[in-house]
């Protein structure tokens, strides 16, 4: 067994009255593509915001390589290798792509011209060499989707979470993206992404948790979760599984 | 690359130019002119880096610039110090009181308009003390004696003046250079641009913007001391009054925030149509300040990247006609 590079144990956090996220505990191994799925409002982005220390959790603990990280700021997260995205792209609009992940980049490139030397390595990596000289502003969703990505990478991470980096795209831009992030985590940096489609999710991920209403409900390979029957209620509603068996049932000549 | 270094070029030949123009005139009226229009510059410059590089709005950097002209003041009248060494504590000083504002306000994440009104208020408030205590001369002011010479500061012509302030503006303008090609000044950017993707990315927010308005600080202060050692007088309104405030801001817009040159062309642009009204006017008081808000309308609703950024407004304009 592979050694964890994230551990985060019972995290809890409320807004008022909205339990978010409820006694959460995962392990995401070093070296590993993983997933974390689940229906709308599951509290997948409030758990991304805990791990990274952009929210501090009610209670429960979050462990980076080993070290308590528990609501540490996300800056300090970065410099020690964890990095994560938006899953409402943020670029810094009024500059270009090279600029935008020079930024990325100088987290540990001091020099200005190495770092934009290194944004053009890195855009070439995601697929935006083309427009690297376009104001990010300009990016289609797709290219601001990529220059997300290629800005958490020009942070040189150890553990990238990726949040939403398909959404909003069509099947084609899905299907360009899919190697990208392949290769990301080939070059071995640990990828755990929130992803909604399941085309990429089964394709990428080698170990899926199960996100819904703010609890862990299920996890295990994509296969096995996607026939899981509580993941199945939590994204189509309560007895539908059973309505699902029967309709089976039926179709089967006896 | 070959942009950053034309982009020093281009201050080495502005210096160049302006060094010249005592050279070739002596007429009081256009060195004078000059003089005020790189003051105004300066001050925009300062206003510039925390306002235009790093997003944070001040309407009171007459803090910084009254801090400076204080203490120009005191430490010549109370200490006995040489302007020089006056002017180098001033600078410290008034980055000092940026500092510490800066530490208060981003510390609670204060931004936009509140940072703005928080600004101000200090601004008010420094006014109000030294309307109060002592040694400020309160209501009456403090008067610097009339003495010339280089090592007092004081020069006999406006040349001399006219030449401190170009160092001054020299000094600023490399420093915005510096902002633009280097590290502090991608993050400072990064950070006015989207504080949180730049926090995920490694950017602390608050040390950035801490900096930003030391360096803009120190500027604003020396902007104050130079006016102590012009007018040889400082009262607390000239010092923390608004006024100072609204005409560093409204040269940087006018100009164009967030550049290298648009600040002292708003200066050069404000100053030309303050002659121009108190030509056509006269001495009517507060009449620039009537002009100045009428520009800002003007520029902020047609104009938003400023005077130096009209081909690219009016391009934009086009290119969002042609979209459906």
């Amino acid at each position: 067994m592979t050694r964890a590079l994230l551990t985060i144990n019972g995290l809890s956090k409320s807004f008022g009255g909205l339990k978010a996220v409820q006694h959460v505990s995962l392990s995401v191994p070093q070296g590993s593509l993983t997933a974390l799925i689940g229906p709308n409002g599951a509290g997948k982005t409030t758990l991304f915001a805990l791990m990274s220390g952009f929210l501090k959790p009610d209670s429960g603990s979050v462990h980076f390589d080993g070290v308590d990280i528990t609501g540490r700021a996300p800056h300090i997260n970065a410099v020690h290798g964890m990095t994560r995205t938006f899953q409402i792209v943020q670029p810094f609009a009024s500059q270009t792509v090279r600029e935008n992940i020079a930024v990325g980049a100088h987290l540990h490139i001091k020099n200005r011209q190495a770092a934009l030397l290194a944004a053009e390595r890195i855009a070439a990596q995601v697929g935006l060499l083309k427009q690297i000289d376009q104001p990010a502003g300009e990016l289609t969703v797709a290219g601001r989707k990529r220059l997300e990505l290629a800005r958490a990478l020009a942070t040189q991470p150890r553990l990238l979470l990726l949040d939403e980096v398909l959404a909003g795209l069509n099947p084609q831009e899905i299907a360009e993206m899919i190697p990208v992030v392949r290769g990301i985590a080939d070059s071995g940096i640990t990828v755990l992404m929130i992803e909604h489609v399941m085309q990429a999710v089964m394709n990428l991920a080698a170990h899926v948790w199960v996100l819904a209403q703010g609890q862990l409900i299920a996890q295990g390979s994509p296969s096995e979760v996607t026939h899981n029957e509580k993941v199945v209620e939590a994204y189509l509603g309560h007895g539908t599984a059973a309505r699902l068996r029967a309709a089976e049932l039926a179709r089967t000549p006896a | 690359m070959n942009s950053t270094l034309k982009e020093l070029g281009s201050i080495v030949l502005f210096v160049a130019v302006v060094a010249c123009v005592p050279l070739v005139t002596d007429s009081g009226v256009t060195l004078n002119f000059v003089m005020m229009a790189l003051y105004a510059a300066l001050l925009a410059q300062a206003w510039n880096i925390l306002g235009g590089f790093g997003g944070q709005f001040s309407f009171g950097h007459a803090l910084f610039f009254g801090t400076g002209a204080y203490i120009q003041a005191i430490a010549q009248l109370q200490f006995g110090l040489n302007p020089w060494l006056a002017l180098a504590l001033a600078v410290t000083g008034s980055a000092a009181i940026g500092l510490g504002v800066g530490g208060l306000t981003f510390r609670y994440g204060l931004k936009g308009s509140y940072f703005a009104l928080v600004t101000l208020a200090f601004a008010e408030v420094f006014r109000i003390l030294a309307l109060s205590v002592p040694f400020t001369g309160a209501g009456v002011g403090l008067m610097i004696p009339l003495s010339e010479s280089f090592a007092n500061m004081q020069f006999a012509s406006r040349k001399g003046y006219l030449y401190l302030m170009l160092g001054f503006v020299a000094a600023a303008l490399l420093v915005t250079w510096w902002l633009k090609h280097s590290r502090f000044g991608a993050y400072l950017q990064a950070v006015r641009d989207n504080e949180d993707a730049a926090r995920a990315i490694g950017v602390n927010p608050f040390n950035v913007k801490l900096g930003a308005i030391g360096l803009s600080g120190a500027l604003m202060g020396a902007g104050g001391a130079f006016y102590v050692q012009v007018f040889q007088y400082i009262d607390p309104g000239i010092a923390f009054g608004p006024g100072t405030s609204v005409e560093a801001l409204v040269a940087a817009i006018v100009g164009g925030i967030g550049t290298l040159w648009g600040p002292v062309l708003g200066a050069v642009v404000l100053h030309v149509l303050a002659d121009i009204t108190r030509n056509m006017f006269g001495q009517l008081p507060g009449i620039n300040m009537v002009i100045y808000g009428v520009v800002l309308v003007l520029i902020v609703m047609f104009l938003p990247r400023g005077i130096g950024g009209i081909a690219a407004s009016v391009k934009s304009f086009f290119s969002k006609r042609g979209k459906p």
